[in-house]
């Protein structure tokens, strides 16, 4: 076991499927930039450049154009940037609106038809992509579920795909622009964020207090790389909340921008005229 | 109501102005401990090995929370000015108030009670705790005298 484990890691990280994540990621993003194009109300610069973004943080979470680490540390910049910073990337690059867009209408009737299904409902509130996000990571690092995910490029990569899907469910239900309904108010999302950020910074300050056999089952470890890894998953897991935060306040600081009322438009002024002059008309003839 | 150019939107909101004074006052105290003392300093520790499973709890809690407040006290005080009813006055007397009351809870609660860490390891501590609690006292005390004084003459809102 103590040879079989460091051996059998490094042949996944050389050989493998290794560009079949990336190919997967070049074609979500050109496929994007086709919809984009094709936007027949013409489609935001910025939200394509915020789809752009995220979907360069999962290449370089994914590799192997650019080979993170494969260390303690190396393992917790690709889950901060795979289940934490693409999502976010991804979720303002409003994807979902854009296939409204672009797509014909059966599509279009299908995707409104998921976004009001019950169980969607369920899983997309903030409170369960929370728990599904930091809880999920707790349940990975805090059982032999990450040794064994060391051993087998399966598991790994399974792992890897729920921090993402986690990730995105999380930051959409609190941010997302695209149409999410009954998503609660103001007051629960904080919640959420909080309690995410909460357990992600308390599990990442246990990890290092308990560096020496967390997480268990490894065969060989190094206490003090464990550490550096939690400092990392610490301030990482701050700027990905500070982030979040931002995009959360900015939806609820854009649904308080005040409507143009003042300087009213010459339209209401006829409109009531015209509602006016016949009761006006119909008063005095009555009286 | 004495100037009915403009309506009720002219007029300062004073609690919202203090209240967002006093987030943003918590909020950048924390940064500023959190750079200064944890980061530049290095007098603070990330985590000392007497820190107890409740307090890395709350320690967790408060600090999520601080970014929060941070980001979203910012973003209320941009609403209030769009709205053109912040009251600078009283926003700058609740940024000394929760500045002042961080600083005051910092070194009370998460330094002495919960014993989180220390602000210095190696040296004796009194001096260092007593400057701590004093100086956020002194911000505190200012703080409140600003909000007092903003609110004694309330007929000039800015």
């Amino acid at each position: 076991m103590t040879v079989a484990g460091p051996l059998a890691h490094a042949g996944h990280g050389a050989a493998g499927p290794t560009w079949f994540p990336l190919f997967t990621v070049a074609l979500v993003a050109v496929g994007y930039l086709l919809a984009a194009v094709r936007d027949p109300r013409g489609w935001d610069h910025r939200r394509t450049a915020s789809w752009l973004v995220g979907c360069a943080l999962l290449a370089v979470a994914v590799g192997p154009l650019t080979q993170l680490p494969d260390n303690p540390s190396g393992h917790t910049a690709q889950h901060l940037l795979l289940g934490m910073l693409a999502p976010l990337g991804l979720v303002l690059g409003a994807p979902v609106t854009l296939l409204l867009h672009v797509a014909p209408p059966p599509m279009r009737r299908l995707v409104g038809r998921l976004l009001r299904a019950r169980p969607l409902h369920l899983l997309a509130h903030p409170f369960t992509a929370a728990l599904l996000t930091t809880g999920g990571l707790a349940l990975v690092l805090l059982t032999p579920l990450y040794a064994a995910a060391e051993r087998q490029p399966v598991l790994h990569h399974a792992v890897h795909l729920h921090y993402l899907a986690a990730g995105y469910l999380f930051a959409w239900s609190l941010a997302g622009p695209d149409p999410a309904p009954r998503r609660p108010g103001l007051a629960v999302r904080v919640g959420a964020l909080l309690a995410a950020s909460a357990g992600h910074a308390v599990l990442a300050k246990y990890l290092y207090a308990q560096a020496e056999n967390l997480p268990p089952g490894l065969a060989d470890r190094d206490p003090e790389a464990f550490r550096s890894a939690a400092q990392l998953m610490y301030y990482g897991g701050d700027l990905a909340e500070l982030l979040l935060a931002a995009a959360l306040f900015a939806t609820w600081y854009h649904s308080r921008r005040p409507r143009p009322s003042p300087p009213s438009s010459p339209s209401p002024p006829p409109l009531i005229k015209k509602f006016a002059s016949p009761e006006g008309n119909s008063l005095t003839q009555t009286s | 109501m004495a100037d009915s150019s403009l309506p009720s939107a002219r007029a300062a909101d004073v609690r919202s102005s203090t209240l967002v004074g006093v987030l943003i006052g918590i909020a950048i105290m924390a940064a500023v401990d959190e750079i200064v003392f944890h980061q530049l300093l290095a007098w603070h520790h990330f985590y000392d090995r007497s820190t107890p499973s409740v307090a890395l709890l709350s320690d967790g809690l408060l600090h999520a929370a601080e970014l929060i407040i941070l980001v979203g006290g910012f973003f209320w005080f941009a609403d209030l000015r769009r709205r053109r009813a912040l009251s600078n006055r009283l926003a700058w007397g609740g940024f000394l108030l929760g500045a002042g009351g961080f600083q005051v809870f910092d070194g009370v609660v998460d330094h002495k009670v919960l014993r989180l860490h220390q602000i210095r390891y190696g040296v004796h501590l009194l001096p260092y705790d007593v400057l701590w609690i004093a100086s956020g006292a002194v911000l505190l005390l200012a703080g409140a005298g600003v909000v007092w004084w903003a609110r004694s003459r309330r007929p000039g809102p800015r």
